[in-house]
C-alpha cells in the first residue's frame, strides 16, 4: 500500500510540473506580455506608467530574462508566496479575485457530485437489473440523449421554459430580499430554488456517463460465475446483488471524483454565464477573452490541481477498496 | 486466428442448408461486416443521416435556398413558414401548389418588438431547383440553381424562420453542418494519424519505447483537457483569418483527443504481434513498417473505423462549446455552436424558440455518429460467434 501511496504520489507530482508548464505556455503565448498590457490599459485611461514604474513591474514579473527564467520566477512566486500574479482585467491580485468565488465554485460542484451520485446510482442499478424491460430502454435513452445534448443546450431549454412558464429566469444565488439574511430555513429554501437549473444542467452530462458505466459494470459482474453458484445454492436476489456485485460495481463510484469534477467546472463555465452566478466559471471566461492571461492562466491552474488531487483521492481510494488494483500496479 | 475468406466448404456439410452455409461461408469479410451491420436497425437510419449530412457537406451551396450573405433586414427574428402542398382561401377555393404564407408585421411603438401573423393571401410559390442567388459549386462552376426556393428570386421563405439579424435560418444551418461536421471529421482523421503512429510504434516494439510513449499519453490524459483547450484557444491572437482559426482549432480539438485512439490501436498491435502471420511475414522478409502497416493494421481496420465514429461526436459537441463561448470559431463563420450564440440571450430566446433548432442538429449528429460507431463496433467482427 506503502508503495502504491508513493508511486501515485510521484505521478501526481509529474503531472502537476506537467500542468505548470502547459498554463504558462497558455500564459506567455500571446503577443505582449503584462507589462505592455497594462501600460497600454494605463495611457487609454489618460495615466501614464513612469519608467521606473515599469521596470520595477518587469523585475518583478522577471520579464527581462529567458522563457526558463521567467517560469522559474513565476512558479517559485506562486509556490513560496502564494502570489499567483495581477489580473489587469481587475487590478488587483489575481489571488483576491479567485478567492471569493472558489468556494461557491467548489460548494456548487460538491452538491452537484452528491446528487448526480444519489440519481444515478438508483437508476443505472435498476436499468441493469432489469435489463430489455421499459425502464432499462428508457433509462438508456434518457442517457443517451444526455450525452449528446451539449450542457449550454440544456441550460438554454430550461431558460427558455422558465422564461414561458414563470416569467422570469432565477439569476444568481440568492433573490435580493435573501442576500443579506442570516441563515433560515427560508434563505435555504431561496437558495434551492436558485441550484435546481444550474445543478440539473451542471449534472445532466455527469449522471447519463454514470448511469451508462453503473450499468455495464454491473452488467458485466451478473453475467460472472459466481453470480449463477450463489443463486444454485439459493440466496435470495436482493442480499445476492448487496453483497457482491454491487460492491464491484461501486467502484466508478469513486473514480468518478477525478473526470466528474472538471466536467462539472466546465458546466458551471456555461451556467455562470447564463444565470451570473457567483463562481469561477465566468471569471475565467471573461479573462480568456480579455487575454488577461494571468488570472485565466491561475484558474485554469486552480482547476486542474483540483482535479489532480481529487483524481489522486479517488485512486487511493480504490486502492484502499480494491485489492485488485492495489496489488495489480506492484505486479 | 481466422481465415480471411472463412470456412471452406467441409466435406461434412449437410446437403440440405449447403446453399445458405455456402454462401455464408465463401462471403467476403467486407460482406459479413454489411450483413452484420444490417442488423442494427438504429445503426442504419444513422448512417443514412450521415450520408445525407455528406451530401449537404459536398453540395452545401445548392441545398441553401439561399446565399450565405443574404440578409433580409425586413424579416429579422421572423418565425418558421409552413410549407403548404394546397390552399383553400385563394379566390377559387382549393388550388394545388407548393408555397408558404407571407407575413405581416406589426412594430410595437414602445418595445420596438416586430411580431409576425402568417397572412394567408400573401402566397409565395416554392419551387424545386428555382434560381436563386449566385455561387461557385464545389468553388468552380457558377451556377444560380437552387434546390428548394421561391419561385420569384427575392420573395421571402424562410422555412425555419430568419436569426436576429435577417439570415434565413435555414440556409444558415446548412452552411454550418458543412462547418461543424468537417471539423468532426477532419479533427479527428488528424487525432488518428497521431494515434495510431505512437500507438502502433508502441504497440508494435514495446520495451521503452512503449514505455515512454504510455507515460507521455499518460500525462496528456491526467492534464484536464476542457481547461487545457480553453485556455489554448483564447490564447489565439484575435485578428484571426477565418480559415486559419477553423484549422488552428480543428488541430487543438485533434491534441486533446488522440490519446484515447493511441491507446486503442496499441492494445491492437499489443494483441497481433505474437500471432502467426505477423512472424510469417516477418520471415519472408518483409520491413516493419510493411508489417504494421500492410499486414497488422487491416486486420482491425473496421475496429479502427468503428473507433473514429465513436470519438467524432466529442470533438462536433467540443467546437459546438467552444464556439458558443466565443473562444472558437467566429462570425462571419458559421457552425453549429456560433449560430447558438445568437440563442443565449434570453430576452431573444423568449420569443424566438426556432433560434435552437441549430443544436437540435448537433444532437442529431452526435446521435447518429454514436450509433455507426455502435453498429460498426459489433459487426467488426464477424468472426465472433
Amino acid at each position: 500500500m506503502i508503495k502504491y501511496l508513493g508511486r501515485r504520489a510521484v505521478y501526481m507530482a509529474a503531472t502537476l510540473m506537467a500542468i505548470s508548464l502547459v498554463v504558462f505556455i497558455i500564459i506567455s503565448l500571446p503577443p505582449g506580455d503584462f507589462v505592455t498590457a497594462l501600460r497600454a490599459k494605463y495611457s487609454v485611461m489618460g495615466q501614464g506608467l513612469t519608467e521606473s514604474d515599469v521596470q520595477a513591474l518587469r523585475v518583478r514579473y522577471g520579464l527581462d530574462g529567458n522563457i526558463l527564467q521567467q517560469y522559474w520566477n513565476w512558479i517559485t512566486q506562486i509556490v513560496l508566496h502564494g502570489d499567483l500574479g495581477m489580473s489587469f482585467e481587475h487590478s488587483k491580485p489575481v489571488a483576491d479575485v479567485i478567492g471569493p468565488r472558489l468556494g461557491a465554485t467548489l460548494g456548487i460542484s460538491l452538491i452537484t457530485l452528491l446528487m448526480s451520485w444519489g440519481i444515478a446510482f438508483p437508476i443505472g442499478v435498476y436499468s441493469a437489473v432489469k435489463q430489455h424491460s421499459i425502464g432499462d430502454y428508457a433509462a438508456t435513452t434518457v442517457g443517451f440523449l444526455g450525452l449528446a445534448v451539449p450542457n449550454f443546450l440544456i441550460a438554454l431549454i430550461f431558460i427558455y421554459f422558465s422564461v414561458t412558464w414563470f416569467g422570469s429566469v432565477p439569476s444568481g444565488l440568492c433573490s435580493p430580499e435573501w442576500c443579506d439574511a442570516s441563515w433560515n430555513l427560508g434563505k435555504v429554501l431561496d437558495l434551492l430554488g436558485h441550484l435546481w437549473i444550474p445543478m440539473i444542467v451542471i449534472g445532466t452530462a455527469g449522471v447519463a456517463g454514470l448511469v451508462r458505466i453503473i450499468r455495464n459494470n454491473l452488467l458485466d459482474e451478473l453475467r460472472r460465475p459466481y453470480v449463477t453458484a450463489a443463486r444454485a445454492r439459493g440466496v435470495s436476489e436482493g442480499r445476492l446483488l448487496r453483497r457482491y456485485p454491487l460492491r464491484v460495481a461501486l467502484n466508478p463510484f469513486v473514480s468518478t471524483i477525478g473526470w466528474v469534477l472538471p466536467l462539472l467546472l466546465v458546466g458551471d463555465i456555461v451556467v455562470g454565464q447564463i444565470l451570473s452566478l457567483p463562481t469561477l466559471g465566468p471569471v475565467l471566461l471573461s479573462a480568456l477573452k480579455a487575454q488577461d492571461m494571468y488570472l485565466a492562466g491561475s484558474i485554469i491552474m486552480v482547476l486542474s490541481v483540483v482535479t489532480v488531487i481529487g483524481t489522486l483521492i479517488s485512486d487511493l481510494l480504490l486502492g484502499w477498496l480494491d485489492p485488485r488494483i492495489r496489488l495489480g500496479h506492484q505486479r | 486466428m481466422t481465415l480471411k475468406t472463412g470456412l471452406p466448404d467441409g466435406e461434412g456439410a449437410d446437403a440440405s442448408d449447403a446453399k445458405g452455409n455456402v454462401e455464408r461461408a465463401t462471403a467476403s469479410q467486407r460482406t459479413l461486416v454489411w450483413w452484420a451491420f444490417k442488423k442494427h436497425k438504429l445503426a442504419v437510419v444513422s448512417a443514412w443521416i450521415l450520408i445525407a449530412m455528406l451530401v449537404v457537406i459536398v453540395l452545401t451551396e445548392f441545398v441553401a435556398p439561399y446565399g450565405a450573405r443574404h440578409r433580409d433586414s425586413e424579416y429579422t427574428t421572423a418565425p418558421p413558414q409552413v410549407l403548404k402542398l394546397w390552399d383553400t382561401d385563394g379566390e377559387d377555393g382549393f388550388r394545388w401548389g407548393l408555397h408558404v404564407d407571407g407575413h405581416v408585421s406589426e412594430q410595437d411603438p414602445r418595445s420596438l418588438r416586430i411580431t409576425y401573423e402568417p397572412d394567408p393571401d400573401d402566397r409565395v410559390e416554392v419551387g424545386f431547383f428555382v434560381k436563386g442567388d449566385e455561387y461557385r459549386l464545389f468553388g468552380l462552376i457558377p451556377w444560380d440553381r437552387h434546390l428548394i426556393g421561391p419561385k420569384h428570386h427575392g420573395d421571402p421563405m424562410y422555412l425555419l424562420g430568419t436569426t436576429t439579424d435577417g439570415q434565413d435560418l435555414f440556409s444558415q444551418i446548412v452552411y454550418a453542418t458543412r462547418v461543424s461536421a468537417s471539423v468532426g471529421i477532419i479533427g479527428v482523421l488528424l487525432a488518428f494519424a497521431l494515434g495510431i503512429a505512437l500507438g502502433a510504434v508502441s504497440g508494435y516494439f514495446g520495451g521503452w519505447i512503449d514505455n515512454i510513449i504510455q507515460r507521455l499519453i499518460e500525462l496528456f490524459m491526467a492534464v484536464p483537457s476542457i481547461p487545457l483547450w480553453l485556455g489554448i484557444a483564447a490564447a489565439l491572437p484575435p485578428h484571426m483569418g477565418p480559415v486559419t482559426r477553423y484549422f488552428i482549432i480543428t488541430t487543438i480539438l485533434a491534441l486533446v483527443a488522440w490519446t484515447g485512439l493511441a491507446r486503442e490501436v496499441r492494445g491492437r498491435f499489443l494483441a497481433l504481434r505474437s500471432e502467426e502471420f505477423v512472424t510469417s511475414a516477418l520471415l519472408d522478409g518483409s520491413g516493419h513498417g510493411r508489417v504494421m502497416f500492410r499486414h497488422m493494421l487491416p486486420s482491425f481496420s473496421s475496429h479502427i473505423i468503428a473507433a473514429l465514429s465513436l470519438s467524432i461526436p466529442s470533438m462536433i459537441l467540443a467546437e459546438t462549446s467552444l464556439s458558443w463561448l466565443g473562444l472558437g470559431l467566429r462570425p462571419p463563420a458559421v457552425s453549429w455552436g456560433v449560430q447558438l450564440q445568437d440563442a443565449s440571450k434570453w430576452s431573444v430566446l423568449s420569443n424566438a424558440p426556432w433560434l435552437l433548432i441549430p443544436g437540435l442538429c448537433v444532437v442529431i449528429a452526435v446521435l447518429a455518429f454514436n450509433f455507426v460507431g455502435d453498429g460498426l463496433r459489433d459487426a467488426a467482427d464477424p468472426y465472433k460467434h
